[in-house]
């Protein structure tokens, strides 16, 4: 019988739940990392039990972990329990947690400082991974995006990351600057049709796109409007929260900026907003039915100044037109006294029959739907700040 | 042989439970032990010096012998009570937040 794994990241420690495919009972485990904000868990579609996770602290800085058997047990990739230290000449072990940017002659040397919050240039420093995206068809190959943003790669199962440095180096890089969780790259996304494309979005600068299998980037934000900053419809600087897409069609992105919720039809040549008749558009997820493209959810928030949903509601809204007409999903969920936040990486969907739809919260809880947002019920309700979530539909 | 106390996460890290115990060759120093105990333990790398440009953490602090050795140059060799192994060189975490 079919299954469903749940990968959640918190402020302290990750969590994997696990059902089976009526997805009524869950069995709970966990914490993982106890201590340790997880930023990140992915499992690669291409070998399921093949799992990363982004470990990070603010005194011991970035672990890089992976897991083999679905979650069970982990280790650093190229440092596996028990497995001797490196010999004289061998690679260095630890290269799995090391983030080092570009700086060769060829390469890396332009790519020297963005804009900070005082106007002033300042050095790109490595802090922490946000995101980590395994290819769609090798798991070995697996990309991370990092604060300060950039794009890094591994081929050889995470031991050693390389960046991307022509993302940083396609010319805006220098008018980037940090939003208020700092300045990171939290979105990438694989184009499942085409391998050489691939998006990512940053906070504050936008969203990016390659066709060359990320060798080159150019920005894609034209149609977007940030009235928040000197130019509101400027090349870059806009404060991306979360783009989304089905694998049917992956011309068409769903984005959920600081303000607005937007679509493209071109890949991010033009955008459009799509915010309708949201009570507001402010918010951090977005995401796409796994059967039905035109089937999109997001949690709005009320304001980037007050993060909770709306008048102690929590709601997250469906439109089954692509955009522009939503409806509320309140069964099963808190609507009143709810100040929660859902933050951009804790939303997901499997693929069942129907489409279930996941998503955490900074209260601590995990929101599930097993028929597509209509009706709603905990599957944990006390774990620390949910920071991601990730979803694997099991054979 | 250098004592070294770890703190709890990096113990959980390491997966060692109390001290560890370290060879290191020549003059012992904050940068020598350090290395050592990356050596013996290749998943601490980068968890108490950045990984670029090895400098301690901002939250981390090494002490011995109730004093702080944190701003002192990681060459500057360690008191020989640590040396002789009858104190333990200390990596801290700093208690911040709230």
């Amino acid at each position: 019988m079919s299954g469903v794994r749940v990968l959640v990241g918190t402020r302290k420690g990750a969590f994997v739940l696990t059902s089976d495919g009526k997805r009524a009972k869950w069995d709970v485990n966990g914490p993982h990392f106890a201590g340790w904000e997880l930023y990140h868990i992915k499992g690669s579609p291409a070998d399921p039990n093949r799992l990363y996770a982004s470990q990070t602290s603010g005194w011991f800085g970035q672990v890089i972990q992976r897991s083999e058997d679905g979650g069970k047990t982990w280790h650093q990739p190229g440092t596996p329990p028990g497995e001797p230290a490196p010999g004289p000449g061998a690679m260095p072990k630890g290269d799995s947690n090391k983030f080092a940017y570009d700086t060769s002659e060829k390469t890396g040397k332009p790519l020297t400082t963005h804009q900070f919050y005082d106007g002033k240039q300042h050095p790109w420093e490595f802090k922490r991974v946000w995101h980590l995206e395994p290819s769609l068809t090798d798991p070995d190959i697996v990309y991370a995006g990092v604060e300060d943003a950039a794009l890094f790669r591994s081929t050889d199962g995470g031991k050693s990351w390389h960046e991307l440095a022509g993302l940083r180096g396609h010319g805006t890089g220098p008018m980037w600057q940090p939003g208020a969780g700092g300045m990171c790259l939290h979105t990438i996304v694989l184009d499942p049709g085409n391998p050489q494309r691939i998006f990512v979005a940053i906070s504050a600068a936008g969203a990016f796109r390659s066709d060359d299998a990320g060798k080159t980037w150019r920005p894609i934000n034209r149609g977007l409007k940030s009235q928040y900053i000197p130019n509101p419809e400027a090349e870059v600087g806009h404060c991306v929260h979360r783009i989304a897409l089905h694998p049917s069609r992956p011309n068409a992105l769903f984005m959920q900026k600081h303000w607005d919720v937007m679509r493209t039809d071109n890949a991010g040549d033009s955008w459009t907003e799509v915010s309708g008749n949201l009570p507001t558009d402010f918010g951090f997820v977005i995401d796409v039915h796994a059967h039905e493209p035109e089937t999109v959810y997001v949690v709005p928030i009320k304001s980037d100044g007050e993060h909770f949903p709306l008048d102690g509601k929590l709601r997250v809204y469906r439109s089954r037109t692509g955009g522009n007409e939503w409806e509320a999903l309140t069964k099963g969920l808190p609507q009143n006294d709810c100040y929660v936040n859902v933050l951009r990486d804790a939303m997901a969907v499997d693929s069942l029959d129907k489409c279930g739809i996941y998503f955490g919260t900074t209260g601590g809880q995990v929101y599930a739907s097993a028929d597509a947002g209509d009706n709603w019920a905990p599957i944990v309700r006390d774990l620390p700040a949910v920071l991601s979530v990730e979803v694997q539909t099991l054979p | 042989m250098i004592r070294v106390v770890l703190p709890p996460h990096l113990r959980g890290l390491a997966r060692v439970s109390g001290e560890v115990q370290l060879e290191v060759a020549g003059q012992p120093t904050v940068r020598s032990v350090v290395d050592a105990l990356e050596a013996q333990f290749p998943m601490l790398h980068g968890t108490i010096r950045d990984h670029v440009t090895q400098q301690r953490r901002p939250f981390l602090r090494f002490f011995a012998c109730e004093e702080d050795l944190s701003h002192e140059s990681p060459d500057t060799p360690l008191p020989d009570a640590v040396v002789s192994g009858k104190e333990p060189l200390l990596i801290v975490g700093a208690i911040a937040g709230g």
